[in-house]
């Protein structure tokens, strides 16, 4: 039981896919300008990361290694098209603000690492607490860049007003800058900051 | 003075190691050494027999910077005043007016005295909450990382509010240079580690995040509802197709820097006495400076010959680029900056060369940003390494050949 908790739990700050190993960052700038937007990005990768992990896991013993990747990636790529069809099915609005962000997840390293590094090596349960324990440490990042995106950029939260805005006759004059990519790049630097603060032995050294 | 050095010695026991404020030696480190010379001496060799140190050479630096700094009082106050009278205003508007009222300063645009004051009001509040916020970080973070506080901050304090307009609201200026002081410069080290200039970063910052304020089409005249593009926004703007003539007649105001603009920026004159104090000091780069006029001339020429019908901007001559906008001030105080700025000799002449051809780019082609030298600057800090290492390695390798040499 230890062991599927670490699996799953290590991820989150320990080992954060993208605040360590700096894998998947291109979707955490463009998706992350509301927090809806990035919520359901991230439900869509614990979708495919999970599937895909236990999948492969589930064929590890009888996949020859010279033609892993392509069935790795017909499977990863599978997944990602359930995922996308469903959220056109039930959430249209937000799948058309993420365009093609959501077929992207093909080409996320976190999906195609985890299962390379992971699912080949160890049973079916385990590889798929591993793919959401990926997912997760890759959503605590998305929600941190998303929160301030959301908040300092257009004063909202999940599409609530939060701080009122001056053009509505509030104080607050939304930061532009919050909008535009180059911000997600310094937010993860400060996220990546404060968590080798708080974890020193993550710290590289130089 | 001697009762001053008393009270600094007294003190000093608190924050020496063991006494009770050890934290905070830093702050009393600052204090000290800003008022006195420390007695420290290099014992051993190698012994550099100058008397130049960071110091000294901050200081020269704002001894250069006085005289934009005195335009920006005189010009800051012209501009208002120039715009209350042409509205038929009495008086200035808020606590300003209130205060000159009460020290008996009118708003005459021709008294010397009344346009200093007047501007004096609008630049010494954004400088102090500019040294307050900046030094508050510069303060922690030296704590925090226990070394002492650099005089690296006075230099960027000072430039910060000169390339500001002057009806920033304050509280911008807090988080630009907040901005500027901690991503620009403290999370790479600190002094002489960042690879960006911290004032400009900072004002980019500003830039993005507050377009309405900062983009440079309006107002920047420091009057309440009076609007105002700036020149450079005026030669953009298809509209203004004739204005490229009639603001021939004021080249001349442009090149005395009483045109309206950031509050430091305008006067080409008084950047070019404080290009003659830091070229003469041996601080400020000459090859820096002679490539931005280099690339900035070459540039403009291009596009004169180019020619375009659509856009006026084509037409603008190297002279009108040199005098209007922050290209002077940003050649002379923000280019040379001996950190973020290419080290080898040839490279500082590309590296010039590459912020006077982005500036004319940036101006001319591109419509959304009517001024380019600060992004033109930040890109080119961007590049200053892999400058340098291409003339490191032709050097080594002009060597080998010399040599003979084989690895």
């Amino acid at each position: 039981m230890n062991e599927y908790k670490k699996v799953l739990l290590d991820p989150l700050f320990n080992n954060n896919p993208i605040a360590l190993q700096v894998l998947g960052i291109c979707s955490a700038l463009a998706v992350t300008t509301k927090l809806d937007t990035s919520a359901v990005m991230i439900l869509a990768v614990i979708f495919v990361a999970a599937f895909s992990n236990l999948s492969v896991s589930l064929v590890r013993n009888h996949l020859p290694s010279s033609v892993r990747i392509l069935v790795e990636m017909t499977i990863i790529a599978s997944m990602v098209i359930v995922a996308d069809e469903f959220i056109q099915a039930f959430a249209y609005d937000i799948s058309k603000q993420l365009s093609v962000f959501v077929s992207l997840i093909i080409t996320n390293c976190i999906i195609l690492g985890r299962t390379e590094a992971f699912a080949l090596k160890n049973p079916p349960l385990i590889s798929m607490m591993d793919g959401i324990g990926n997912a997760l440490g890759y959503g605590v990042v998305l929600l941190f860049v998303g929160f301030c995106r959301e908040l300092f950029g257009s004063g909202k939260l999940f599409g609530m007003p939060v701080l009122a805005l001056n053009t509505e006759g509030g104080w607050y004059v939304p930061n532009g800058m919050m909008l535009l990519s180059p911000s997600a790049f310094i937010l993860i630097g400060l996220f990546i900051w404060a968590v080798r603060t708080w974890k020193p032995e993550q710290v590289e050294e130089d | 003075m001697k009762f001053l050095r008393q009270i600094l010695d007294k003190q000093g026991k608190l924050f020496e190691k063991g006494g009770k404020l050890e934290r905070l030696y830093p702050l009393y480190e600052a204090g000290d050494t800003f008022l006195y010379s420390p007695g420290m001496v290099t014992r051993s060799a190698p012994h550099v027999r100058d008397g130049m140190d960071l110091k000294r050479m901050m200081i020269f630096v704002v001894l250069a910077l006085t005289p934009t700094i005195l335009m920006a009082f005189y010009n800051t106050g012209y501009q208002a005043n120039l715009a209350l009278q042409s509205s038929g205003l009495a008086a200035a508007a808020g606590w300003r007016g209130e205060l000159m009222a009460a020290l008996g300063v009118g708003i005459d645009p021709t008294s010397l005295f009344d346009n200093f004051v007047h501007g004096a009001l609008y630049f010494l509040p954004v400088y102090i909450v500019t040294l307050a916020a900046g030094g508050l970080w510069e303060a922690v973070f030296a704590t925090v990382r226990r070394h002492p506080i650099s005089e690296g901050f006075l230099v960027t304090s000072m430039l910060f509010p000169l390339i500001l307009p002057p009806d920033i609201p304050y509280w911008q200026v807090v988080i630009g240079i907040s901005f500027g002081v901690v991503i620009g410069k403290e999370v790479f080290g600190g002094v002489g580690m960042n690879i960006l200039n911290p004032a400009l970063t900072g004002r980019a910052f500003l830039y993005f995040a507050y377009p309405a304020q900062i983009s440079g089409d309006q107002v920047w005249v420091a009057v309440d509802g009076y609007s105002r593009a700036t020149p450079l926004a005026e030669f953009a703007d298809p509209k203004f197709a004739d204005a490229a003539v009639s603001y021939s007649d004021t080249m001349m105001d442009a090149f005395w820097g009483f045109i309206p603009g950031s509050m430091g920026e305008t006067s080409v004159v008084a950047c070019l006495i404080g290009a003659a104090i830091l070229i003469g000091s041996k601080i400020g780069s000459w090859r820096i400076m002679l490539g931005c006029v280099v690339g900035m001339i070459g540039t403009a020429f291009l596009f004169n010959a180019i020619g375009s019908d659509t856009n006026p901007m084509f037409g603008v001559t190297a002279l009108e680029h040199f005098v209007i906008g922050g290209f002077a001030f940003g050649t002379v105080f923000m280019a040379t900056d001996p950190v973020s700025a290419s080290q080898t000799r040839q490279g500082q002449y590309w590296y010039g060369i590459l912020i006077g051809l982005l500036t004319v780019m940036i101006r001319v082609i591109n419509p959304g940003y009517p001024e380019g030298i600060m992004l033109a600057i930040l890109f080119a800090n961007v590049f200053a390494p892999a400058i340098d290492k291409i003339f490191v390695n032709m050097h080594i390798k002009r060597r080998q050949l010399r040599y003979g040499a084989t690895r």
